[in-house]
């Protein structure tokens, strides 16, 4: 009997509380922090959520077209790109060394999956089932390397080249 | 069980009056009801509404809070070195602090102003003055880095600096200490001061795409110290106004001897028409030596050029462009409300605060309205140039910031109070107490055209009891008041690095959109830049040994080298291949008799170790980057001079083949792809 009364008091006063803190944040903070968003989106599992594409994963590459011969140059410049920002951690053979290495990775994942990936680690390892399954295997989370779009593109060539499409 | 159930309706009514009350309006009423604590807080995760740059003072760096909350977001080094992030340790940074007189690792910064258009923050830069050794810096805001460094010539104790013109046309650096200049004779006896030392002024033009400063011309004046200084702004832009003592010209104790006369001056300068002069050729190049510095984001590194020349003028052959208006008792703070039309001076020993008007300066200059010279000088009737004094404001006038209402706050040193006075009439509104002895003051754009008037921060000289004793030396710390109301009123204390002199408080809005998070790696021009880890590599010229370095979370390559001698000098080319921000690496190796590197993402730092005993030195990261940092580490062999290991170096090699140890050098193999063998 008694604690209802409290309880009721409680969350009555977190309602008014409510209407009263929105107004008070947009005239206090002049931008909220990126902690906060990405924090409360990090909490969602991926595997509960049957919206999640686990084909394509997360990011700005929704489809993209790729044609059966490969584009030479822009491998090379993928090559460029890899020795720079990614050979660090990964060697072209399947030996995984910080990460996994990355023969066969065009046959492992779909070219979007792939994309986005490298383009929004961060946020995949948050989501996607299969980065965080190489996670737990690799325990360090892929930095993001800040790829443009059309650096991620050429990887993605240099990776086919390296699978042996010719 | 009563008294339970008693207790539990208390905390339901408390729970209900919370709530209801959070659900008021914000408006200013509400805000001057509401608590201290609740104004100055800034909740977990959340950003504070200005950045607030203070002089670190003897600290020789510039520190940034965040206001209303007055947390410590970061500390930029600027005239001293940082071992914490290896500021004038490293070798692309130890040029910054090079001066005529060699590497001075250390000055006092005093002052700060932030860079304006049209007289209104623009978020761009700020610079500060190094008092001791006479520099200015300039702080690029988009990195927060120090990007230049300037020596000023003909100068001692560059006090009266770096306040600028409306539109960062010019950066101003007066002495402190007149002295005999740089290129006269300067072994004379002291007591000649009358006749041998001088005062200059330092007008630096400030380049306006790329900030680039260069001394434009230097004033000379009769031997006094210059004080403060600002300038003119709106009707008065063209005009700047410095307080000077000393006019007794006193070359000791002049604590007493400089206290003499009942007035000292405010100088007032029309550069515009300085400028004409300059132009018509009337300035004279003179052989100086002085160093200029740059800092660069691409090559990551610094350069320091001195610099022989510099242009002077006399302020003899300066007529109808410098006059004297007299100013009670040794004046220190010289300001210039938002409108340009009034200029306050602040006598340090003085029981009022005399407001000039500039519409009655230049009538008074037009009537030549004078009172005899000082030292060739024109001297404006006090009278004449006077609008009004504030009478008995308190005790020890120092600094004036503005609130863009028509207040105007001043800082009293002596009775340790900030008081608020209206500047049309002169009247005192209020007055609250500092603990303890404020010096200057900051109210966000409060000595521009567009003060924001919600908060006002002093910087108090003295701290005593205000925090938890520490021993004989205290932390000196900065209060901060609520300015939205009529009242004053105090909402923060918190303590501050060095000693806080002038700072500068600008809306976090217009420079937290600009500030950089990472330096793009594929824009690296550092001549030591390794591009990607297969580029690592050791090489040796004469006893010097060159390391390229790699950092990447979380292994540095190459982590095993060998082949380096005593006699050696051990230079690490560390670059960090990351581009996320907040991702630094740090490097620091054992027995280096210097510092640690923090390197960004995409950028390039050198370490130079001498290696001091034979054996195997370990380095590793120092900034925790991963769960695998304690892993990020590496080792390096250090055999006896004249050794013959060769040089080697490797990564990911495990364990070589069980060769004779001292034989050395055939387990590591140079180069190539990492081979990891876990």
């Amino acid at each position: 009997m008694k604690i209802p009364i409290v309880i009721a008091a409680i969350a009555f006063s977190f309602f008014l509380y409510a209407c009263g803190g929105a107004a008070s944040d947009k005239k206090s903070a002049t931008e909220s922090s990126k902690e906060e968003t990405s924090s409360s989106s990090g909490s969602v599992n991926a595997t509960d959520n049957p919206s999640y594409d686990a084909e394509r994963g997360k990011g700005k590459f929704t489809t993209v077209d790729i044609p059966a011969k490969l584009d030479a140059a822009m491998a090379a410049n993928g090559q460029k790109v890899f020795d720079v920002k990614c050979s660090s951690c990964h060697k072209i053979t399947d030996e995984k060394l910080v990460g996994p290495g990355w023969k066969g990775v065009t046959q492992r994942h779909k070219p979007e999956w792939i994309l986005n990936f490298i383009t929004n680690p961060d946020e995949m390892i948050d989501k996607d089932p299969k980065a965080q399954a190489m996670l737990e295997l690799c325990m360090v989370r892929m930095p993001n390397q800040n790829l443009t779009d059309v650096d991620a593109r050429a990887l993605y060539e240099f990776m086919r080249k390296n699978d042996g499409v010719k | 069980m009563k008294k339970n159930k008693a207790t539990q309706w208390a905390i339901a009514v408390l729970c209900l009056a919370a709530g209801i009350q959070s659900c008021k309006p914000k408006n200013a009423g509400s805000a001057v009801s509401s608590d201290a604590a609740q104004r100055a807080y800034v909740a977990p995760g959340k950003y504070d509404e200005f950045y607030n740059f203070v002089s670190g003072g003897f600290s020789g760096q510039m520190s940034v809070y965040g206001l209303p909350s007055g947390r410590l977001l970061r500390v930029i080094p600027v005239f001293s070195q940082d071992p914490q992030e290896g500021y004038g340790y490293s070798e692309e940074t130890k040029d910054m602090l090079t001066t005529s007189h060699g590497f001075v690792p250390w000055d006092d910064l005093h002052h700060i102003e932030a860079s304006q258009t049209n007289g209104e923050l623009d978020g761009r830069w700020t610079f500060a003055n190094g008092n001791n050794t006479p520099r200015l810096a300039r702080i690029d805001l988009k990195t927060f880095k120090t990007a230049e460094i300037l020596e000023i010539p003909n100068s001692a104790g560059n006090h009266s600096s770096p306040f600028i013109t409306e539109n960062t046309e010019y950066v101003i650096a007066g002495t402190r200490f007149s002295v005999p200049l740089d290129n006269s004779n300067g072994d004379v006896p002291i007591n000649t001061y009358k006749k041998n030392f001088k005062g200059t002024l330092s007008f630096i033009k400030v380049d306006p795409a790329d900030g680039n400063m260069s001394i434009a011309f230097q004033i000379k004046t009769p031997g006094v110290d210059f004080d403060l200084s600002h300038a003119g702004k709106g009707p008065s832009h063209g005009w700047f106004f410095f307080s000077c003592y000393n006019s007794e010209q006193a070359n000791t104790l002049l604590e007493v001897n400089a206290s003499q006369r009942d007035k000292d001056y405010i100088m007032a300068v029309n550069w515009k028409k300085v400028e004409e002069y300059i132009k018509q050729g009337k300035g004279k190049k003179e052989a100086v030596r002085y160093a200029h510095n740059k800092y660069s984001d691409v090559t990551h590194s610094a350069t320091s050029t001195i610099e022989t020349s510099v242009t002077t003028i006399d302020v003899k052959d300066l007529a109808d462009a410098v006059y004297m208006i007299p100013c009670p008792k040794s004046p220190h703070g010289c300001d210039v409300d938002p409108s340009g039309e009034y200029i306050v001076g602040s006598g340090k020993l003085a029981a009022l605060i005399p407001v000039f008007s500039y519409t009655k300066m230049l009538k008074a200059i037009q009537d030549k309205t004078f009172d005899g010279d000082y030292d060739g000088i024109p001297v404006i009737k006090y009278e004449a140039a006077l609008y009004g004094e504030v009478k008995k404001p308190g005790l020890g006038p120092l600094h004036t910031e503005f609130d863009g209402k028509g207040n105007a706050y001043t800082t009293f040193f002596i009775s340790s109070e900030v008081v608020k006075w209206n500047i049309k009439d002169l009247k005192v509104l209020d007055r609250i107490p500092t603990y303890y002895s404020p010096g200057h003051l900051s109210i966000p754009g409060g000595d521009s055209r567009k003060p924001f008037g919600k908060y006002m921060v002093a910087y108090n000289k003295i701290t005593k009891d205000r925090f938890l004793p520490t021993g004989p030396e205290l932390a000196q710390s900065a209060q901060l008041f609520d300015i939205s109301g009529d009242k004053m009123q105090l909402i923060l204390d918190f303590p501050t690095i060095g000693e806080p002199h002038y700072a500068q408080s600008i809306p976090a809005s217009i420079i937290s959109k600009n500030s950089q998070k990472i330096f793009n790696i594929d824009q690296n021009k550092s001549k030591y830049v390794t591009m990607g880890q297969n580029a690592a590599k050791v090489e040796r010229q004469g006893n010097q040994v060159h390391v390229y370095m790699t950092a990447i979370r979380s292994h540095l390559a190459p982590d095993n080298i060998e082949g380096i001698r005593m006699g050696d000098e051990v230079y690490f080319h560390v670059t960090n291949l990351e581009q996320d921000w907040d991702v630094p690496h740090g490097f620091a190796v054992k027995g280096a008799n210097n510092a640690e590197l923090i390197v960004m993402p995409g950028e390039t730092q050198t370490l130079k170790w001498i290696p001091t005993k034979v054996g195997i030195s370990p380095f590793y990261c120092t900034d925790f980057c991963s769960a695998l940092h304690q892993e990020m580490q590496g080792y390096a062999r250090v055999s006896p001079a004249g050794s013959n290991v060769p040089l080697s170096f490797s990564i990911g090699t495990n364990n070589g083949p069980g060769v004779n140890p001292s034989s050395g050098g055939d387990s590591a193999t140079g180069g190539g792809a990492p081979k990891a063998k876990r």
